[in-house]
């Protein structure tokens, strides 16, 4: 058999050769690892974008100087720093989920004729793999609307008030939103608990808690965005 | 009762399997699974055919040697019991049963229902011992240790390496009984010395094997018939954290010349 060898080269031996950033992310573990903490990267910076979102709600006057602000901010140098952390954040998330899902996917080369039963994994658990690409698709899309106009009809750079009322204003537009919103839900409701626990965060204490946790921020993060293309939509906001 | 049975049916490793029914009449309801394979053998013998190959020991539920997916799910359909404490009283007269063996690229199909489960031992023997002198036991109130650490290793270590969080994991994974034959030594004194080493050797192992990878569903929970918990899973994961980032680099490195 292959691979019978029993005796890894592993800690210093391993570490000489790769190098120990090597030889951690060369293990499953290791990628799941930088997937968790990218994922934490991820979850932050989403609770802080809809709490940013939530100023719609104190007028335009309030919501456009809050992104001047972020533009302006660190002479206009900080905003980079950020989008490359995430962008690196985005890249490393995506490249450890492929690694480990081509992994996953060899690893059964022949499956159950009988569907398997499926005990306590959910259906937010069962579809990260296709809500990872939807959540991408959407945010491509979301750049080239809010961000840089380029698919929005009616783009006035630096008035993000008008901008997001008058993309809303189109039903359409608003329903892709909601339903990323959605997709976006059943990811962070997996994936918080998982990165809890991929991180070894995990006690008899607080276990308990941790599901909580986790339903309590996709909650917040879906109900707070979704309540924007509502509020335009309804006329509650315009 | 009368059962249909459909066993997948494989003469080597090389060969291709196929699915064959079975009609299995006058099965009593008190017959436990693998007595009522037993008969489905007898009569095929008798009959001149080759019988259904399955793996079994012990059948206490304590060896780990039996298991088989039945109808989709690892050892049937009670919870916390191996095939071989699982009764046809389970299922009903008439039921239609499909058998198929466990289902892994890591572990291929010997013949019929049993498979090689040697990457399971190829990972314990790659760090999931303690290294000690030999010589007379030690008194064994000589360590203390702390009555929550004690149960919760005794949790972990009641695994019985059947392999059946593999077959019903999504992934094909095996974390759940690596991390348990980590967790049982790493929640005790004794296991100290070569925690950090044992993880990343283990792991290293687990990866070699053709594993798949874990992504938190909880299945393997769920069908372990010793319902060993993921939060092993967890301490896995914090002790492979600890031994890359904080686990000191000389430490490591004599554990891993005296081993």
């Amino acid at each position: 058999m292959e691979s019978s060898a029993i005796s890894v080269a592993v800690g210093a031996s391993a570490a000489k050769r790769g190098g120990y950033v090597g030889a951690f992310y060369g293990s499953t573990v290791g990628k799941k690892v930088v997937m968790a903490v990218t994922g934490v990267i991820l979850v932050l910076f989403v609770i802080g974008h809809m709490i940013g979102n939530l100023q719609i709600y104190l007028g335009a006057e309030s919501l456009n100087h809050y992104a001047e602000l972020l533009r302006e901010l660190g002479h206009g140098g900080l905003i980079w720093v950020v989008r490359g952390g995430l962008l690196a954040a985005v890249v490393l998330h995506i490249w450890s989920a492929t690694a480990l899902t081509l992994g996953s996917w060899a690893a059964r080369p022949i499956g159950y004729r009988r569907r398997q039963q499926w005990q306590e994994s959910t259906y937010a658990s069962r579809t990260m793999r296709w809500g990872g690409p939807i959540l991408f698709l959407f945010i491509v899309y979301h750049l080239l609307h809010l961000t840089t106009g380029t698919v929005h009809g009616d783009f006035v750079v630096g008035d993000v008030y008008h901008n997001v009322i008058a993309g809303f204003s189109i039903w359409w537009v608003s329903a892709i939103y909601i339903v990323a919103q959605f997709a976006l839900g059943l990811h962070l409701y997996h994936g918080v608990w998982s990165m809890l626990q991929t991180l070894g965060l995990s006690h008899a204490s607080y276990n308990r808690l941790r599901m909580g946790f986790a339903i309590f921020v996709t909650f917040i993060v879906v109900a707070g965005n979704i309540s924007i293309p509502l509020a335009v939509l309804t006329g509650a906001v315009s | 009762m009368n059962i249909t049975l459909h066993v997948w049916r494989q003469k080597d490793a090389k060969s291709k399997g196929r699915f064959v029914k079975y009609e299995a009449d006058d099965i009593s309801p008190d017959m436990s699974f693998l007595e009522m394979l037993d008969v489905v053998n007898e009569r095929l013998v008798l009959e001149g055919e080759e019988p259904i190959a399955v793996d079994h020991d012990c059948r206490e539920g304590i060896c780990g040697t039996c298991g088989v997916v039945i109808n989709g799910r690892a050892h049937g359909p009670r919870e916390r019991t191996t095939v071989c404490q699982l009764h046809m009283r389970s299922f009903r007269d008439g039921d239609a049963i499909w058998i198929e063996p466990w289902r892994a690229k890591a572990f291929p199909v010997i013949k019929d229902l049993i498979v090689d489960r040697g990457a399971l031992d190829r990972i314990i023997a790659a760090g999931g011992f303690i290294s000690a002198p030999t010589g007379s036991a030690s008194d064994a109130n000589a360590i203390p240790v702390p009555k929550e650490n004690a149960d919760l290793a005794m949790d972990a270590a009641a695994c019985i390496g059947c392999g059946a969080c593999v077959a019903a994991c999504r992934n094909a994974s095996a974390m759940l009984f690596t991390s348990a034959k980590v967790a049982q030594l790493g929640l005790l004194p004794q296991g100290q010395p070569e925690r950090y080493i044992r993880v990343k050797k283990m792991v290293a192992q687990m990866d070699l094997e053709s594993f798949g990878n874990c992504t938190n569903h909880g299945d393997c929970e769920a069908v372990c018939p010793k319902a060993v918990s993921v939060d092993n899973i967890a301490r896995l994961n914090r002790d492979f954290i600890k031994s890359t980032l904080i686990a000191d680099r000389r430490v490591a490195v004599g554990v891993e010349g005296a081993g």
